[in-house]
């Protein structure tokens, strides 16, 4: 489903270039459900915004569904394919827009038909009623916004979704609600995920397997059964693992 | 058993609102001595409000009550702000979650440690600029000199939180609130940065008051838990005691967390009784355990 082979990404001119990704390689089957996990600045988000097209300056191959994509121009079969929920259910909605325009706007870009049906359809998948139809972002909590993110990913009816810390912004009782709501999406719908977190619980909960990042690289692609066992190859992972633990007193 | 260093009694906050008064905390009752006491709860459950109430930080219309809020005996329920200045940052300091918003951009590091330890000591700047240098030494920093001459853009977001924490125990405070100290800081960085905190509340004998919201963290970190649940405290527990947690809320927030050690098909969603709000407090001890 999605091919990543030596990916770079750099930020600036020379002679103060930044590389934000050296050289990661990673696949992803049709179905499966993949994390990327690091610390901040490891290079784990840029990777999902390089192959969203939010970055231009990037090289190696990307691969999505078979076609391979180029520079920062994605075809509308890329974005029916393809879409994103962010961290931040407070920043990434249109404070003046309803729930309504969110998703109408989405569909009608998506060239799809009977709009007025596939609300009220994506409403009730992501578990708000009809009734939160035409409520503004400001009417809503950080989980029915979430939500909203999600339905409007959904909109587009893709395979794969890149979800960027979905859950990072909520409530621990929230997180649960809406971790529930991307597993049975998954199930119901055999979507790809691509899921970015620092947190290891969340992704062992979600994930099949995972790529450890530190400074740009993939340090170690790991599944889940080993991340649970805490017994990975590489020492940063097996660090990286003990001080998500929690604090140890001395 | 010696008297407490803060002892709090029936605190409550009121904000007047269009629709009514809102009452972000409903009356809250506890003691602080010489440990580390962990207040957990979700967002909205007043607990950051409750460690500005007692540092007298609730911005009009906001108003703090209660039967008595005093530090070592002495009150200091709205006290009027020149003399609440006396009091904070010299005997109760504070540590807020992203030093980024906490410390001034344009000022050297060092400048800001030396202001605020001068604020409350008479010390000469060659002595103010030495107590910064073995501050930031006490941090852990490895460097001292030269983060005491950078800007605080020029440090990583875990440098910042001990630059904070270093700045805000110059004056040697008798309590430190630490209002999500780690939170915005990756999982290595945090480890350092509560070690640090653990040793100098160990080796100074202060009371911590540590906000959170990561029920684990705390349970490892602190000696007793306050768990708050829509401005009220519901439970107290002693850290080590809060896997056997007696109330629904408690024992939910922490059957939602996914776990790294056992997997579990679906997570177990936090159902909110109504009756959580008022319903009768379980171990209302306000004191130690």
């Amino acid at each position: 489903m999605l091919n990543v082979d030596h990916l770079d990404v750099w930020f600036g001119k020379p002679p103060e270039v930044f590389h934000a990704v050296r050289d990661a390689s990673f696949h992803v089957a049709e179905g499966e459900s993949f994390g990327l996990v690091g610390e901040s600045g490891s290079g784990k988000s840029t990777i999902l915004r390089a192959i969203t097209g939010l970055v231009d300056s990037w090289s190696g191959k990307i691969e999505v569904a078979g076609e391979a994509i180029h520079g920062r121009r994605r075809s509308k079969g890329f974005h029916r394919t393809v879409q994103m929920v962010f961290q931040d259910p407070y920043a990434s909605l249109h404070p003046r827009h309803s729930v309504d325009r969110v998703l109408s706007e989405t569909l009608k870009l998506q060239g799809m038909d009977d709009i007025d049906a596939r609300i009220d359809r994506l409403l009730a998948q992501v578990g708000l009623g009809s009734g939160f139809r035409f409520r503004y972002p400001h009417q809503l909590s950080g989980g029915q916004r979430q939500r909203v993110a999600i339905a409007r990913a959904l909109a587009a009816e893709p395979r794969l979704l890149l979800l960027d810390e979905p859950t990072s912004a909520l409530d621990v009782s929230v997180q649960a609600e809406i971790l529930n709501l991307l597993a049975d999406l998954r199930r119901d719908r055999g979507l790809t995920y691509v899921m970015v977190s620092h947190d290891l619980s969340v992704v062992a909960h979600m994930c099949d397997r995972l790529a450890v990042m530190r400074a740009g690289q993939v340090v170690e692609i790991m599944d889940v059964a080993t991340l649970r066992a805490q017994a990975p190859a590489d020492q940063y992972s097996r660090d990286l693992i003990a001080a998500s633990l929690g604090y140890a007193r001395s | 058993m010696t008297a407490p260093l803060l002892s709090v009694r029936d605190l409550r906050v009121n904000f007047p609102t269009r629709s009514g008064v809102f009452e972000a905390v409903r009356g809250i009752t506890f003691d602080l001595g010489r440990e580390r006491l962990g207040v957990v709860g979700e967002s909205g459950s007043g607990k950051s409000m409750t460690g500005r109430a007692i540092l007298g930080l609730v911005r009009p219309p906001g108003k703090v009550t209660a039967e008595r809020i005093d530090l070592q005996g002495q009150p200091i329920l709205n006290l009027p702000e020149d003399q609440m200045r006396a009091i904070r940052g010299q005997r109760i300091s504070m540590v807020m979650q992203d030093p980024k918003f906490s410390l001034n951009p344009v000022m050297t590091v060092g400048a800001q440690i030396m202001e605020a330890y001068r604020l409350h000591a008479r010390a000469t700047r060659a002595e103010a600029r030495q107590k910064a240098l073995d501050m930031l030494a006490a941090v852990q920093i490895r460097d001292p000199q030269r983060v005491f001459d950078s800007y605080p853009h020029e440090v990583s977001g875990g440098m910042g939180q001990r630059i904070m924490i270093a700045m805000m125990l110059a004056p040697d405070p008798d309590i430190l609130i630490a209002d999500e100290p780690t939170s915005a800081l990756d999982v290595s960085v945090r480890t350092e940065v509560l070690r640090i905190m653990d040793r100098l509340v160990q080796d100074r004998g202060m009371g911590l008051i540590f906000i959170s919201h990561d029920l684990n963290l705390v349970a490892q970190f602190c000696d007793r838990v306050l768990i708050m649940y829509a401005g009220r405290v519901v439970e107290t527990l002693a850290a080590s005691d809060l896997h056997n947690a007696r109330h629904p809320y408690t024992q939910g927030l922490l059957n939602s967390l996914p776990r790294l050690d056992t997997a579990v098909d679906r997570l177990p969603v936090l159902k909110r009784e109504a009756s959580w709000r008022d319903a009768e407090i379980l171990t209302p001890q306000p004191g130690g355990l």
